[in-house]
């Protein structure tokens, strides 16, 4: 997988295999963006991007019985990998590893200049993390999943469904479409 | 680890295929082709693996120091490590920490070395109420089954057998029916005993001592909930998952889910340095924020319970550095009919197992599965992390025989037929096989009437009666003259040696030699036409019948012999031509563990399969008009490459120089045969070995294309099969 393509694209590419929503917006987009692809109730972590809020509707001071309740979890991921199509999700006290993971809907939010392109790069990232702050991550690749029913099912223990809501963080950057099928996208040159 | 009480091993192996066969076979070659197609897709698949490898040679070797390193950063980290010499050990420290949480209840994500230590019944001794929260686990919880795989363990059952024992076990309102239905129930059900959890148990996959961070591979979310809702966390793992840096993970979670099920990667990847510092939900206070309580305590249980004798362990050392992606069970013929429930132990099943269990437990519940490993060396390819796991269970079985082997044992009334260096007492069915080279020539000096007199030859006497083979089976028919013979009385080579591009020295291998002299002969036809001086010396046999019976010090006998006997021709600059796969495999590859290090690669270096070296002429500009073509109406070949030929990757010569004489040829895509070299033939293993061809039958029953197959028991076994002899593809090609 390691190919000439964009990272960008090869991500875009891999999330829609594993139907994964993508989302690619400019900052001042992601809150009506974000609201489009809440299934209410719905709980999140506040964003670490300047300029980028959660909408209204996110409650960010959750109770466990709001985790128990709502339908949706929105939390920021802190790398795109691209290889894999995966976002890596930091654990930390505001509870992104719960809302990420207790609720039907999980969304991403993800700065495009945070896609890096294959696992070497998120593992020196990880280690970085992991050896200075005792950090703890989860690579979250598509929904859950299980075989173990007798057939491939979507949707274990964790979320069923997976968006990820790309934000546009680099000026210069070429505009990437959300895939019209569903089933690839790539940079428009 | 099966709860039948069948003894007999024949019955015990039909009762599980009948029972467990088809949803084992399904699963497992789904699986295997998963594997190809995601591996495939990986372009630094072989970089990743030689990376994989050199991380666990390294960490292995330098474990002691890694141990340290680990329990100081895990002990700044703010969490516990306690090496537990046993598994007493760790389930005596493991009830502490349960009982001073005062836990009631307990959660578990999938972990099979929780399962070597045996704490679930430990603690429901103490107890407490535990709960394996991964679906395929919580499957055989409700059963009360072991898994019948190391990462599925609920493989072995149906979709139907599920909702069947959900319904009985827990009468549910609605009718379960689809997996989705099944996967809903169970994840509500275990949802409810998660809240109510107070300790969660997982195992891990890896741990990097330069941060104590510890990586879990799973797909269902179950172990990120089992760390996420409780606040005391508990990781049981054995002390080789230990890595030095979490960067060295990386090429580990490339692989392991490629290998395993054939998925890229899996849904979770979780890498926690415990204590982690999400909120601990309060599950019984609901209204208070998610975020009130952080505190949390992590306990990280390191197991020796017998690894670090297996590091010390010339032979059995590689075992540790196995990552339980599952490819070594799923690669494999016998484990793909039976399941881990037949080809396993007391904790582990597979190819590996027997690495693990004479490591863990003991060499004893080895002995009931290690047979199951042909050799056939389909998972030596398939390994993440390139662990010979049929050398693994050739030491085993060595060191099986001569436990089970009496030393006060007499020699046998039929010595001269077993001139092995295997104490007495060794199992009469394995010497005979092992000494195949010696009943060959007997066979050959009496045929015909050895043949004639089928059922009263000594061989045929010997191999039904004494050796317990196979009644249904054909014996080989030997040849009356045998191919050493045959090229000695020849009017000299046909092409002189001053006329010849090079000299080939054409293996006189036991196989080709008394039972099927017509292969040897094509070769030299097809090898005189390409201008090659061949010469046929009297060589002695290669070893691979004693190494298959575990006769390790036999083997190396022969071995030397063979190096002896080739050095002059090698020290002449000849290239060793050899037509049975099998002892091809032998010369380049086994021999690396038989013989000094020098002498193995002079011959690895001179030694060529027949098809490749033919295919190697013909792409050095040697003429293949000089070869037989097939017919305008010709129907076609459908060739089975040998499953050693294609792990040293010499199989695809075949195609290729089938393909450029002008013939249309299909490949069979089967892992093994099953009749592995004398495997098929023995009693108790006839049925499986069917079983295990069953794939080809599939492809290629009824078709009218020629069969073909290299190896010689293969073409056995594709007779048996399909009712059609079959040829080694050399004889399409002789002019």
């Amino acid at each position: 997988m390691a190919t000439v393509e964009s990272p960008l694209t090869t991500f875009a590419d891999r999330l829609a295999a594993y139907d994964v929503s993508l989302t690619p917006v400019a900052p001042t987009d992601a809150q009506r963006a974000i609201a489009e692809l809440l299934e209410p109730p719905a709980i999140g972590v506040p964003l670490p991007f300047e300029d980028v809020r959660l909408p209204a509707a996110v409650e960010t001071a959750p109770t466990t019985a709001d985790l128990r309740d709502a339908r949706t979890g929105v939390t920021p991921g802190a790398l795109g990998i691209a290889d894999y199509g995966s976002v890596l999700i930091e654990s930390d006290q505001e509870g992104t590893e719960p809302i990420s993971l207790f609720n039907e809907r999980h969304v991403v939010v993800l700065r495009r200049s945070d896609v890096v392109p294959g696992m070497p790069e998120a593992f020196r990232y990880l280690g970085e993390r992991a050896r200075t702050d005792g950090a703890s991550a989860i690579i979250a690749t598509g929904p859950s999943a299980t075989a173990d029913m007798g057939a491939l099912v979507t949707g274990a223990h964790g979320p069923h469904e997976v968006a990820v809501v790309l934000v546009d963080d680099q000026d210069d950057a070429i505009p990437i479409e959300p895939p019209a099928d569903g089933s690839s996208t790539g940079d428009e040159p | 680890m099966s709860s039948d009480t069948t003894s007999d091993p024949a019955d015990r192996i039909e009762h599980y295929m009948d029972t467990e066969g088809d949803a084992i076979a399904e699963n497992t070659r789904g699986f295997n082709d998963g594997r190809y197609e995601s591996t495939a897709s990986l372009p630094e698949y072989e970089r990743l693996r030689d990376q994989a490898r050199t991380i666990k040679e390294d960490a292995i070797d330098r474990l002691p120091e890694l141990i340290d390193e680990l329990r100081a950063t895990v002990e700044a980290n703010g969490g516990t490590v306690y090496l537990a010499d046993d598994a007493a050990d760790a389930t005596a420290y493991i009830r502490e920490v349960v009982a001073e949480r005062e836990a009631d209840r307990l959660i578990k994500s999938k972990s099979m070395t929780s399962e070597e230590i045996e704490v679930n019944e430990a603690l429901a001794a103490d107890g407490v109420d535990v709960v394996e929260t991964d679906l395929g686990e919580w499957v055989l919880q409700v059963a009360d089954e072991t898994p019948s795989h190391i990462v599925a363990p609920a493989i072995h059952k149906s979709r139907d057998e599920i909702a069947e024992l959900f319904a009985d076990a827990f009468d549910p309102e609605a009718e379960l029916e689809t997996a989705e239905d099944l996967t809903a129930f169970a994840r509500d059900r275990l949802g409810d005993l998660i809240e109510g959890a107070d300790v969660g148990m997982t195992g891990a996959n890896f741990i990097a001592a330069d941060s104590g961070t510890m990586a879990l591979v799973t797909s269902e979310g179950n172990a990120r909930k089992t760390v996420a809702a409780t606040d005391t966390h508990i990781a049981v793992a054995g002390v080789e998952k230990i890595v030095p840096s979490v960067e060295d993970i990386a090429p580990f979670v490339e692989l392991i889910g490629r290998s395993g099920t054939g998925q890229d990667i899996t849904s979770y990847v979780s890498m926690l340095t415990p204590p982690v510092d999400s909120p601990v939900p309060d599950f019984d206070a609901d209204d208070r924020p998610l975020d009130a309580d952080t505190d949390r305590s992590f306990h990280l249980v390191l197991l020796d319970n017998g690894r670090m004798d297996l590091r010390e362990d010339d032979d059995l050392r590689e075992t540790l550095y196995c990552i339980r992606c599952s490819a070594c069970s799923n690669a494999c013929g016998n484990f793909q009919s039976v399941g881990g429930h037949v080809f396993g132990g007391e904790t582990y099943s597979g190819g590996i197992a027997t690495g693990w269990e004479a490591g863990v437990e003991s060499l004893e519940s080895t002995a009931a599965f290690n047979d199951l490993c042909t050799g056939c060396s389909r998972c030596v390819p398939a390994c993440p992390v390139k662990i010979d796991i049929p050398w693994i269970n050739t030491v085993v079985r060595d060191r099986l025989n001569r436990k089970k082997a009496d030393p006060e044992a007499l020699g046998w009334v039929y010595d001269e037929l077993v001139p092995d260096e295997e104490p007495g007492g060794l199992s009469l069915q394995k010497r005979l096989a092992g000494n195949f080279r010696t009943l060959a020539q007997l066979g050959s000096a009496t045929a015909p009437l050895s043949n004639w007199l089928a059922n009263a030859s000594p061989v045929r006497l010997v191999m039904e009666a004494v050796a317990d083979f196979d009644r249904r089976r054909d014996l080989p028919t030997f040849a009356r003259e045998d191919f050493y013979q045959w090229f000695k009385s020849r009017d000299g080579a046909a092409v002189d040696p001053a006329d010849a591009d090079r000299t080939v020295v054409l293996y006189p291998d036991t196989y080709t030699r008394y039972i099927a002299p017509e292969r040897g002969k094509a070769a030299v036809r097809v090898l005189e036409a390409l201008d090659i001086h061949v010469r046929v010396p009297d060589l002695p046999g290669s070893g691979r019948p004693p190494l298959s019976q575990g006769m390790i010090a036999t083997a190396e006998r022969q071995a030397e012999a063979v190096a002896d006997a080739l050095q002059p021709h090698l020290e002449a600059d000849r290239d060793v031509v050899v037509i049975e796969p099998s002892d091809a495999a032998m010369f380049r590859s086994a021999y690396r563990r038989l013989l000094d290090e020098e002498v193995f690669e002079a011959i690895r270096a001179q030694s060529y399969e027949i098809m490749e070296y033919v295919y190697g002429l013909l792409e050095t500009g040697s003429d293949a008009d000089a070869l037989a073509t097939p017919p305008a109406d010709d129907p076609g070949v459908a060739y089975h490459p040998h499953c050693q030929a294609r792990t040293i990757d010499v199989a695809e010569y075949t195609t290729a120089v089938l393909e450029s004489t002008g013939y249309n040829v299909r490949t069979s895509d089967t892992e093994c045969c099953g009749m592995a070299g004398s495997f098929g033939y023995k009693s108790e293993y006839y049925e499986l070995s069917m079983d295990v061809g069953e794939p080809l039958k599939e492809q290629f029953g009824g078709t009218d294309r020629t069969v073909v197959a290299p190896g010689i028991s293969c073409s056995d076994q594709l007779e048996a099969l399909l009712n059609r002899s079959a040829r080694h593809p050399i004889e399409l090609l002789a002019p």
